[in-house]
C-alpha cells in the first residue's frame, strides 16, 4: 500500500514539525524580556501575586524544565489556563474554534466552486475578453488584504444596498441550533430546523465570501496557466488525432493534470485563510477563535496564546497532509515515489 | 533554470502593458511617499492635532478624501501612511532577504547536517501561518512599530531560505560550477561569487513582489491593532478606526483600504513583470 506508507511518513513529519513549533513558539513566549507573570498580573499586582503565580506556572524554574512541564500538559492534551477566562485554553478553543472553521470550509468551498471554473473558462477562452476579465479579477483579489474586501463587501452589500446582514453568525431573535458539532449548518440540519439554517447560510455569505476572494484569483490564476501548459503537451494533441471529442479531452485527459498545481496552492490558501479569519472576523463581529485571539494577544495571556498558535499551526499541517494525499492519489508519478511534480 | 540577459529582460518587461502599469502605480506611491512634506495638502495633519472646524467632512475640493472626527485630511495622512508602509516594507526586506539568502546558499550547498537543520528549521516557521507568528510575536512584546516590524522580520526570512536553496540545487549541478571546484575555488568562492550571482534575478523577484506583502502583513497587524499606535498615520490602522464609523464616514476607511490596494498591486504587477522578464521561477 503506498498510500498508506506514504500517509503514515508524511504523518509522521507532520508530528516532528509541531514538535519543533511548539519548540519555536515556546521559546518565544518565555525568552522575550519582561517576566510573563508581571506581564500577564499588570503593574497593580503585587509581589506576592506575581510570586504565586510564577510559582504556580513553574516559571521560576530553568527555562528547558519548563518546556518538560509544557510537554508533559500537552501529552494530557492540556494547554494550562487562561489568565482571562479563567478556563482551560482547550475548552476555550473548542468553544470558538467551529465558528472559525465553519466560515473557512463554507469560503474554500467557494475558493474551489468560483475559482476553478473561472480559470477553465479564462483558458478556454485565452486572449479574448473572458480571459482578460477573469485575469485582471484574479490579480486584484490576490494582492487585495482580507480586511479590505470585507470593509468594502459590509459597505456595498450591508450598508448602502441592505441585502445581507451587517455581522454576527445568527441574528439576535433567532437561538443558537442545539451544539453537537459547534456547526450552526450541520447543527441546525441535525435539530431539523430548516428556518435556522438558512438564516445561519444567509449570515455567512458576505464573510466567507471576503475570506474567499484573494483564494479564487489565487486559484483561477493557476488554473488557467496550468490548463493551457497541459494542452500544449503533446498526448492531448495524440487524442485529437484519435478524432476524441474535444469534451471528453477536456475532461478525462486535461483536467485531471492540471489540478495538481491547484490542489498544492488550495493548501496553502487555506493555511492563509486560517490566518486571515483574524481579519475578517473582526469586521463582521464573528465570535470565533480570532475573537479570542486577538484578546488574549492584547491581555498578554501566555498559555492561551501558544495553544492557539499550536492549535492553527496543527490544522495547517493537517490541510498539508490531506493535500498531498490527494495529489497523490491523482498523479501515480507520485504515488509510485518518482519525484514531485513541478507546482 | 535559465536566466535572460538583462538587456532582452527590458524588451521583455517593457512589451508588457500590465508590468509598465505596475511600475507606474510603484513610481507613483515611492514618489509621494518621498515627497510627501510638500505634496501634501496639509502636513501638520500627521500628529494628534487637526482642523477643529472641520471634522467629519466628506470628500469635498478642500479635503479631497474627507477628513477625520478630529478634522485631519485623510489624504495627507495615506500620502504618510505610505512612507510609513514603504520604510517598514524595506527594513524588514533588508534584514529577512540577506539572511535567508545566506542561510539558503549554506544548505544547498554545504549540506549535511547544515542542510538538515537549517532545512528543518525553515519547515517549522513554515509550518505557522505568517500572521499567526507575527500575531503570536506581538502576543509577548508591546504593541510598537519598532515590535511590529521584528515579528515580520522574523517570520519572513525562512521564504528566503527555501527559495535559495531550491536554486542552489539545481544551480550545483551545472558545469560552471563543476569547472570553479574542479580549479580548486573554496566553497565560499563558489557560493557567493559563482552562484549567488545566478540566484539574483529570482530574489529580485521575489523582492518586488514581497514588497507589496509586507506592506500587506504589517497593515493587518495594526488593522488588529497589534502594530502601529495613534497618532502615527498608518494604512492599516486607519482601516479599522474608521470602520466604526461606517457607513456615514465611509470615507474614513474606504480611502485607505483602496491606498493599500494600490499599493500592493503596484508591486505585485511590477513583480509579476520582472518574473517573465526574466523567466524565473519565484
Amino acid at each position: 500500500m503506498p498510500i498508506l506508507r506514504l500517509l503514515l511518513r508524511r504523518l509522521g513529519v507532520s508530528v516532528l514539525v509541531l514538535f519543533g513549533v511548539s519548540l519555536l513558539i515556546f521559546c518565544v513566549a518565555r525568552v522575550v524580556p519582561g517576566d510573563p507573570a508581571r506581564i500577564a498580573l499588570g503593574p497593580n499586582a503585587t509581589q506576592e501575586q506575581v510570586d504565586a503565580l510564577r510559582a504556580e506556572r513553574h516559571l521560576d524554574e530553568p527555562i528547558a524544565v519548563q518546556y518538560l512541564y509544557f510537554l508533559r500538559d500537552l501529552a494530557h492534551g492540556d494547554l494550562g489556563t487562561s489568565l482571562y477566562t479563567k478556563r482551560p485554553v482547550t475548552t476555550d478553543i473548542a468553544s470558538y474554534l467551529p465558528a472559525t472553521l465553519e466560515l473557512v470550509l463554507v469560503a474554500g468551498l467557494m475558493m474551489i466552486v468560483l475559482g476553478i471554473p473561472l480559470g477553465i473558462l479564462s483558458a478556454r477562452f485565452k486572449g479574448r475578453w473572458m480571459d482578460h476579465l477573469a485575469r485582471l479579477l484574479a490579480v486584484t483579489t490576490v494582492c487585495t488584504p482580507a480586511f479590505v474586501w470585507a470593509v468594502i463587501l459590509q459597505l456595498l452589500l450591508a450598508y448602502l444596498w441592505p441585502v445581507f446582514p451587517l455581522e454576527g453568525r445568527l441574528p439576535t431573535d433567532v437561538a443558537p441550533p442545539p451544539g453537537i458539532t459547534g456547526f450552526y449548518l450541520i447543527d441546525s440540519l441535525l435539530a431539523g430546523e430548516p428556518r435556522t439554517f438558512a438564516v445561519t447560510a444567509y449570515h455567512l455569505v458576505l464573510p466567507s465570501l471576503a475570506l474567499a476572494l484573494s483564494g479564487i484569483g489565487q486559484t483561477a490564476r493557476l488554473t488557467r496557466s496550468s490548463m493551457i501548459e497541459t494542452y500544449r503537451r503533446p498526448y492531448i494533441e495524440m487524442s485529437r488525432a484519435y478524432g476524441f471529442a474535444e469534451r471528453r479531452i477536456a475532461r478525462r485527459y486535461a483536467f485531471r493534470p492540471a489540478l495538481i498545481p491547484t490542489l498544492t496552492i488550495l493548501g496553502l490558501d487555506f493555511a492563509a485563510m486560517l490566518a486571515n479569519a483574524f481579519l475578517v472576523e473582526r469586521v463582521f463581529g464573528w465570535s470565533g477563535l480570532s475573537r479570542y485571539g486577538v484578546e488574549v494577544i492584547l491581555r498578554k495571556d501566555l498559555d492561551a496564546i501558544v495553544g492557539t498558535v499550536m492549535v492553527i499551526a496543527g490544522m495547517f499541517l493537517l490541510t498539508n497532509l490531506i493535500v498531498d494525499v490527494l495529489v497523490s492519489v491523482i498523479n501515480p508519478r507520485i504515488r509510485l515515489g518518482e519525484g514531485r511534480a513541478k507546482a | 533554470m535559465s536566466t535572460r540577459p538583462s538587456s532582452v529582460a527590458w524588451t521583455e518587461f517593457r512589451s508588457n502593458p500590465i508590468s509598465l502599469l505596475g511600475l507606474g502605480l510603484v513610481i507613483l506611491c515611492v514618489g509621494a511617499a518621498l515627497l510627501a512634506d510638500w505634496i501634501t495638502p496639509y502636513p501638520t495633519h500627521v500628529g494628534p492635532i487637526g482642523d477643529f472646524t472641520a471634522i467629519n467632512q466628506g470628500p469635498s475640493a478642500a479635503h479631497w478624501f474627507g477628513t477625520d472626527t478630529i478634522g485631519r485630511d485623510v489624504l495627507t495622512r495615506i500620502v504618510f501612511g505610505f512612507r510609513l508602509s514603504l520604510v517598514m516594507a524595506a527594513l524588514v526586506l533588508a534584514i529577512s532577504m540577506p539572511v535567508g539568502v545566506i542561510l539558503g546558499l549554506l544548505a544547498g550547498y554545504i549540506g549535511g547536517w547544515v542542510e538538515f537543520l537549517i532545512m528543518r528549521l525553515t519547515d517549522i516557521f513554515l509550518a505557522i501561518p505568517p500572521l499567526v507568528l507575527a500575531m503570536a510575536i506581538m502576543g509577548f512584546l508591546p504593541a510598537t512599530l519598532t515590535n511590529a516590524m521584528l515579528a515580520v522580520t522574523v517570520m519572513w526570512w525562512p521564504w528566503y531560505t527555501r527559495l535559495v536553496y531550491n536554486l542552489v540545487r539545481s544551480e550545483a549541478r551545472e558545469g560552471y560550477v563543476l569547472a570553479a571546484e574542479v580549479i580548486g575555488a573554496s566553497a565560499p568562492h563558489v557560493m557567493f561569487r559563482e552562484i549567488l550571482p545566478n540566484c539574483a534575478p529570482a530574489v529580485l523577484t521575489k523582492l518586488t513582489l514581497d514588497v507589496g506583502f509586507v506592506v500587506l502583513m504589517v497593515s493587518s497587524l495594526s488593522f488588529l491593532g497589534l502594530g502601529v499606535q495613534p497618532p502615527t498615520p498608518d494604512l492599516g490602522s486607519m482601516v479599522a478606526d474608521g470602520a466604526k464609523y461606517m457607513p456615514d464616514a465611509w470615507w474614513l476607511s474606504v480611502f485607505p483600504a483602496l491606498a493599500i490596494l494600490v499599493l500592493v498591486l503596484g508591486f505585485n504587477l511590477l513583480g509579476d513583470g520582472l518574473r517573465e522578464a526574466f523567466d524565473a521561477e519565484v
